[in-house]
């Protein structure tokens, strides 16, 4: 080391003691302690929030007997994945003992178009709302929104009517057509603010390199919605998977869907309650959500945000 | 008739009439600045030639056929937007060639002109990132390159320089410049920067509040400004308005002014027809340039007329010093050469050359012609 950095060095040493005020330091140390107590406080909320399902799951994986001796909240003595066969293949849904697989994929059945056909249409929506407006735009899309604040009940009798006219009553088809209308006011609003944001001059540039109305869509728009195409699939997916009423108005008998065939396990009024299979039953009917939730949740968060602040 | 003719053009908005009655004709390969405030109407202009914005009424012909109510892919331009609009999930390379496969150019083509254009802009080491990987300036190049690959009639450029640094600004202006000289097709650019008005055109059009102020040669505009809008807007730093009086000494017109402590002094005016006007009140227009001092005075000028005042500051820019005074209640900037002896506060002979001195109508705002 040379002289002149030892000197440096020293100079460094005699200057000003720096004082005790609060300074880096304190305030990390601070911060050290209540953010062990953050995250305590954290944990503990979630152990009491995942309490249910915990004894969901339990519950599901004993015999019967343990739960009618009174042990529920006590793990299980036998495990048995019984009661999961069970729910899945042979328990009693109704008069037929087919268990939950059929009705698993009618709402497969449904699910899947409704979700892909109300997410595309309502793209298309906020793409026309934002970038080819036209007069009366905002008053349309304003109508648009009112779908998001009808209840069910409202439209129970007019549409039970309107998908007899059709010829859809009773079928799979008719309660895709039921989610796809009842949906789109959703997946418009979600679409069209995230399109506001998205710069209008691409779009003209893209006209002048000679795109039309659907190519534009498709080249231009299309590959940037991945965060609120997220958004509109899991929102769309969650409300549709869970949906009973108009499950149950709509889509009675062989073609109805989870949620339905769920109720009529739990509710039978004959035999044994058979609480293992009940639960086993639930959890399979929350799987889906559950699982789109955990593979896709961040995004949802992330997408949502992106659209309603910069809309 | 022009190579792009813009004839009678209005636009409203509802009751809003945002153009009014716009003629502008330019032969091809010109360099046509429409220059302007915002809100002047000259963005709306180029929408309209691009036919992005329906025209009111009026038309609009490249080429001698007319395009109004055309599709913008079907008039043979191709535009560079003021925010590259470069398609953000595309790469360079298909942002480049879109317009290409929209107008189904087949393959092999399109890459042949990639290739070339990628050359001519030396971005032939992007062509595979996407637009978010670039910085300005070559975003500012792909989305010069993605225009030039079509080989349209004319490029329409909007306000494309106004998103670069100050110096990379210079840079690109002096390439399009280049561009513009090699290809020579026929270019419609808009800005608010009247520098690049000047240095790029061989016309401007100076618009203000939807009229075409004045419409002409960038010499005729700087020298000769049809009014006091166009003028001030003109020039940096803009051209000295000084209110006066005509007043007839030996037998010509003079402009009377006053300097700063209130003395009357006078300018030999080299416009004849003001003669036998004693009285009126006219605003005299000068250029800063055209006021020196007496070494640094134009020899050909045959109007060189001195003015003895104080100097009430001076600003040293590197190659000029700009020198401020007060005549007629007005500050004023004079141009000088950078030795110019020149100190504030000191009394100094200022030389002003009376040849490019202008003047306006106080009323109407139009020049008084020579």
């Amino acid at each position: 080391m040379s002289t002149l950095t030892q000197e440096a060095q020293l100079a460094r040493a005699k200057g000003p003691i720096p004082t005790p005020a609060p300074t880096q330091d304190t305030a990390v140390r601070t911060g050290r302690v209540a953010r062990t107590f953050i995250y305590l406080v954290l944990l503990l909320f979630a152990l009491f929030y995942l309490l249910p399902f915990g004894i969901m799951v339990i519950n599901s994986l004993k015999p019967l007997s343990e739960i009618t001796g009174g042990n529920m909240l006590a793990l299980p003595q036998d495990w048995t994945i019984a009661p999961w066969l069970s729910a899945w293949s042979t328990a009693q849904i109704g008069v037929e003992p087919t268990g939950l697989r059929p009705y698993f994929l009618n709402s497969i059945l449904m699910v899947v178009p409704a979700v892909a056909i109300s997410t595309m249409l309502g793209a298309l929506n906020g793409y026309v709302l934002t970038k080819w407006r036209f007069r009366g735009d905002t008053i349309l899309f304003g109508l648009m929104l009112f779908a998001c604040f009808i209840p069910f009940q409202i439209v129970l009798i007019p549409m039970a009517r309107m998908l007899g006219l059709l010829g859809l009553a009773g079928t799979t088809a008719g309660l895709i057509l039921v989610h796809v209308v009842y949906g789109l006011g959703f997946t418009t609003l979600y679409f069209r603010n995230y399109y506001a944001a998205f710069p209008t001059e691409l779009v003209r540039a893209a006209m002048i390199d000679g795109a039309g109305f659907f190519r534009i869509f498709w080249r231009i728009i299309l590959p940037v919605s991945g965060p609120i195409a997220v958004v509109s699939v899991i929102w769309q997916f969650t409300n549709i998977w869970n949906d009973f009423l108009f499950g149950a108005s709509f889509a009675a008998g062989s073609s109805a869907p989870m949620t339905v065939a769920l109720n009529n396990l739990v509710n039978s009024s004959t035999g044994v309650k058979e609480y293992n299979v009940h639960f086993a039953g639930a959890i399979l009917a929350a799987l889906p959500t559950l699982i789109v939730y955990v593979v896709a949740g961040r995004y949802f968060v992330r997408g949502l945000m992106a659209g309603s602040v910069k809309g | 008739m022009g190579f792009l003719d813009i004839n009678h053009v209005t636009k409203s908005y509802g009751s809003v009439q945002v153009l009014h009655e716009v003629d502008i004709s330019v032969n091809e390969g010109e360099f046509l600045v429409l220059v302007g405030p915002s809100g002047c109407g000259k963005s709306t202009l180029l929408n309209m030639i691009a036919g992005l914005e329906g025209i009111t009424s009026g038309d609009i012909a490249i080429n001698g056929r007319v395009v109004n109510g055309m599709h913008p892919a079907r008039r043979n331009i191709a535009m560079v937007f003021q925010s590259y609009a470069l398609y953000p999930n595309m790469t360079v390379g298909q942002n480049i060639t879109f317009g290409l496969e929209m107008h189904g150019t087949p393959r092999p083509e399109r890459d042949a002109a990639l290739a070339r254009i990628a050359k001519m802009l030396q971005i032939d080491h992007l062509l595979d990132r996407k637009p978010s990987q670039l910085s300005g300036g070559q975003r500012q190049r792909v989305a010069m390159g993605r225009a030039l690959v079509r080989d349209p009639a004319v490029f329409l450029f909007d306000e494309p320089l106004s998103n670069l640094d100050a110096k990379l600004r210079v840079d690109m202006r002096t390439e399009i410049k280049k561009l513009h000289q090699r290809l020579g097709r026929t270019i419609v650019y808009v800005t608010h920067d009247q520098i690049e008005a000047m240095t790029l055109s061989t016309r401007i059009a100076v618009m203000n509040k939807g009229y075409v102020q004045q419409f002409g040669t960038p010499k005729e505009i700087y020298d000769t400004p049809t009014n006091l809008f166009v003028a001030s807007f003109m020039g940096s730093p803009s051209m000295n308005l000084l209110p006066v009086r005509v007043a007839m000494l030996n037998g010509s017109p003079h402009a009377e002014l006053t300097d700063g402590e209130g003395v009357k002094m006078h300018l030999r005016l080299g416009q004849a027809n003001l003669a036998g006007q004693e009285g009126r009140e006219v605003i005299l227009g000068i250029r800063p340039e055209a006021i020196t001092d007496p070494e640094g005075a134009d020899r050909k000028s045959g109007n060189i007329q001195h003015l003895r005042t104080r100097v009430g500051v001076t600003e040293p820019a590197g190659a000029d010093t700009f020198v401020t005074t007060t005549l007629s209640g007005k500050d004023v900037v004079a141009r000088m050469r950078a030795d110019a002896a020149v100190a504030p506060g000191a009394p100094f002979d200022f030389a002003v050359n009376m040849d490019k001195a202008v003047v306006f109508d106080p009323r109407t705002e139009e020049r008084i012609p020579a």
